[in-house]
């Protein structure tokens, strides 16, 4: 066990692999020399040489058709696209390709790329450093979605989604890459993808979150807790394949459900949560379904403090809920 | 290409010379695949197949480059590239299948016909999107590399591609780190109904190699053995580490688009005609016939063995079965995820009133 910041946990998981396999390799922009703008990469490009840790020219479709040639051919490309803000160029390479590759070869062409990228809100970064997209990819079949929330999570997914046989977008909560840190395991925490993790137990409502809203869930239900609330918290740690089992089994035992992230509202992963447990967990609701969300506005700069959803606005709608029967 | 551009044909005559023994063969396949061309729009009309991308007009590009390459190679198709698959050993019966979307197609029925994957050939899985390919020609050549695999990746595309943004990112990165990848433009002087001298200001395509720090040729896409020497000497430069080609062979489309397309709305009768004197086919049959490797009585009988072949595959394609309804689950994921066993039970449960295998 080490304690690390989650950012460092990014790190280990990337250098573990590189370790254990030779045909995994990095391709990003300011990842090799400069260690990647928030240091994910520091010292990697040292250890493994510049064959294995690849600056790009400033191009997110290259960086991720490279990935997507590399993965056919028989590597296990890890691209970083600098920003969640930034990926749209490649965006076809992604949903027209990567997607879709296994599927419309019939099997023949499977393509692994696990394409990391720091998403959401918190630091400051404005409209174009701080979005929370994934609801794009989870929509499109053929892509597994990941968002660690701590440092042992951070790197056992991420090991996860470098030997998994599918493509993975890997979401990293920046605001948590160096405001948590946690014991990690030296070797793979083994943390399996597509397994919700239970945060913190509870019996009146579940707070089903992800990514950098856990902190803020696990706040609110602490709190509630001092007005005699129980909350449970559960980090959903993959969002394709979604949980659902442990999203149905935790509010068949609560009989409420709030569900929370930092994305726009409207067709956010709430909808998502909301209808799993509409259609298949329908007569254990005691209470509406609440969803605690970003507005559907762009993300704004001075106000982020406004739009970004927190433990307060979490408690307020646990309040209703448990009000409301 | 437009007919008031000049052909700078790469010469021939250097050491890449296409070999003399394998030009009836590559000949016997060019007929094939303009046989299958005509065929293909045939059994579109007849509502027999519901799409067809015909390559007619581009046959010497196509099979001079597929003769230049090693079987170890790894090609980036476009959706013009059949013939290229066929060189490369892929059978007739697995294209006509593909092109019917049964349970011989080894793609399963899951795209458009022209959309071919052979794993076994190297030819990796073509998409309708512009140009996505070519940066994925770059990181497999880039991975080849890594392997010491003595081999190149060649990148399959047209004159509208080279408009497109994966074609800048490829080609930006393959200059970069100089990857062993050949970039084959077949410019065939319309992207449905955009000339060429409206994709580009850049007087040739060919040219634009030179602002990514490579080299660009231009080549007479009619003769088969321009282009085997131009893609025998960029595979050549490539395998030597010196980097990336870019070949643009200049061609015509003869046909239109696609099936879905009409060219009588954007080009005259008279440029294409122009152009069919031109013809591939035809130019490479006079050269066999001049060097006596062919007489008429010979053609006849490899035009009739063609047509032959490609009516026994279609009926073979006919014969066969649909493809298994749920398989339309299959391979979205390596494994198949708990939502979409839930969405294969629902659909399994509709297959008997919708005619299909429950």
């Amino acid at each position: 066990m080490t304690e690390l910041t989650l950012v460092q946990a990014v790190n280990r998981g990337l250098s573990d692999a590189m370790r254990s396999d030779p045909d995994v390799l990095l391709l990003g922009e300011d990842i090799g020399v400069n260690g990647g703008v928030f240091r994910a990469t520091d010292g990697l490009l040292k250890e493994f040489g510049a064959e294995r840790v690849i600056d790009t020219p400033l191009s997110e479709t290259g960086i991720v058709g490279a990935a997507v040639g590399m993965a056919l051919y028989g590597l296990k490309p890890v691209a970083e696209i600098q920003f969640l803000d930034f990926i749209y160029p490649a965006f076809d390479q992604i949903v027209s390709e990567l997607a879709k590759m296994r599927y419309r070869s019939g099997g023949q062409f499977p393509c692994h790329v696990v394409i990391r990228a720091p998403y959401g809100g918190g630091i400051k970064g404005g409209i174009y450093h701080s979005q929370s997209t994934e609801a794009y990819f989870c929509h499109t079949a053929g892509l597994k979605v990941v968002v660690p929330s701590t440092p042992s999570d951070a790197k056992g997914l991420l090991l996860s989604a470098i030997h998994d046989a599918d493509p993975v977008v890997f979401l990293e909560p920046k605001r948590l890459y160096r405001s948590v840190t946690g014991e990690v395991p030296d070797g793979d925490p083994g943390v399996p993808l597509g397994k919700a993790r239970l945060v913190r137990e509870g019996t009146d409502v579940s707070v089903i979150a992800y990514g950098a809203m856990i902190p803020a869930a696990t706040e609110a239900a602490v709190a509630l807790a001092s007005e005699g609330i129980s909350a449970e918290v559960l980090d959903l740690r993959t969002l394709v394949p979604l949980d659902e089992a442990a999203v149905i089994a935790s509010v068949e035992k609560t009989g409420r459900a709030v569900a929370v992230h930092e994305a726009a509202r409207f067709c956010g992963f709430g909808a998502e949560v909301a209808a799993v447990l509409a259609e298949k967990a329908f007569y254990s609701l005691k209470a509406p379904i609440a969803r605690v969300t970003g507005y559907d506005t762009p993300f704004p700069y001075a106000l982020e403090h406004v739009y970004l959803p927190d433990a307060q606005r979490i408690v307020a709608a646990v309040r209703t809920a448990v009000r409301a029967g | 290409m437009s007919a008031t551009e000049p052909l700078k044909s790469e010469s021939a005559e250097a050491s890449d010379t296409f070999p003399t023994g394998r030009l009836l063969e590559a000949y016997r396949t060019m007929v094939l695949v303009r046989a299958l061309d005509e065929r293909g729009i045939t059994l579109q009309r007849q509502g027999r197949i519901g799409f067809y991308a015909p390559h007619s007009g581009q046959e010497a590009a196509l099979l001079g480059s597929a003769y230049a390459l090693a079987p170890e190679d790894w090609v980036f198709p476009a959706y013009r590239e059949l013939a290229v698959a066929l060189v490369r050993g892929a059978s007739l019966q697995s294209v006509v299948d593909q092109l019917f979307g049964d349970s011989g197609d080894l793609i399963k029925g899951r795209q458009m016909p022209n959309h071919f994957a052979f794993r076994d050939q190297h030819f990796v899985s073509a998409s309708s999107p512009i140009g996505t390919q070519i940066p994925q020609a770059v990181g497999a050549a880039m991975a080849a590399r890594r392997r010491k695999a003595p081999i190149v990746t060649i990148a399959y595309f047209g004159d509208g591609a080279t408009s497109s943004n994966d074609f800048h990112a490829g080609l930006n990165f393959a200059g970069v780190f100089r990857a062993p990848t050949i970039f084959f433009c077949q410019n065939n002087g319309w992207a449905i109904s955009l000339p060429r001298a409206r994709q580009t200001k850049s007087s040739t395509l060919a040219e634009k190699a030179e602002a990514y720090g490579f080299p660009g040729v231009v080549v007479d896409g009619n003769d088969i053995g321009a282009v085997y020497g131009a893609v025998r000497s960029a595979r050549r430069r490539a395998l030597a580490g010196e980097g990336p080609t870019l070949i643009e062979a200049q061609v015509y489309r003869f046909g239109p688009h696609s099936t879905s397309d009409d060219p009588r709305r954007y080009r005259d009768d008279a440029e294409v005609a122009a152009a069919r004197q031109r013809d591939p086919v035809h130019r490479l049959k006079t050269g066999l016939v001049s060097a006596r490797l062919l007489d008429e009585a010979t053609d006849a009988r490899i035009w009739e063995e063609a047509r032959d072949k490609i009516a026994k595959a279609v009926t073979a394609a006919e014969a066969s079965s649909p493809v298994d309804p749920l398989s339309l689950f299959e391979d979205v994921f390596a494994t198949m995820t708990p939502r979409l066993e839930e969405e294969s039970a629902t659909a399994a449960a509709f297959l008997p009133k919708i005619g299909g295998k429950p």
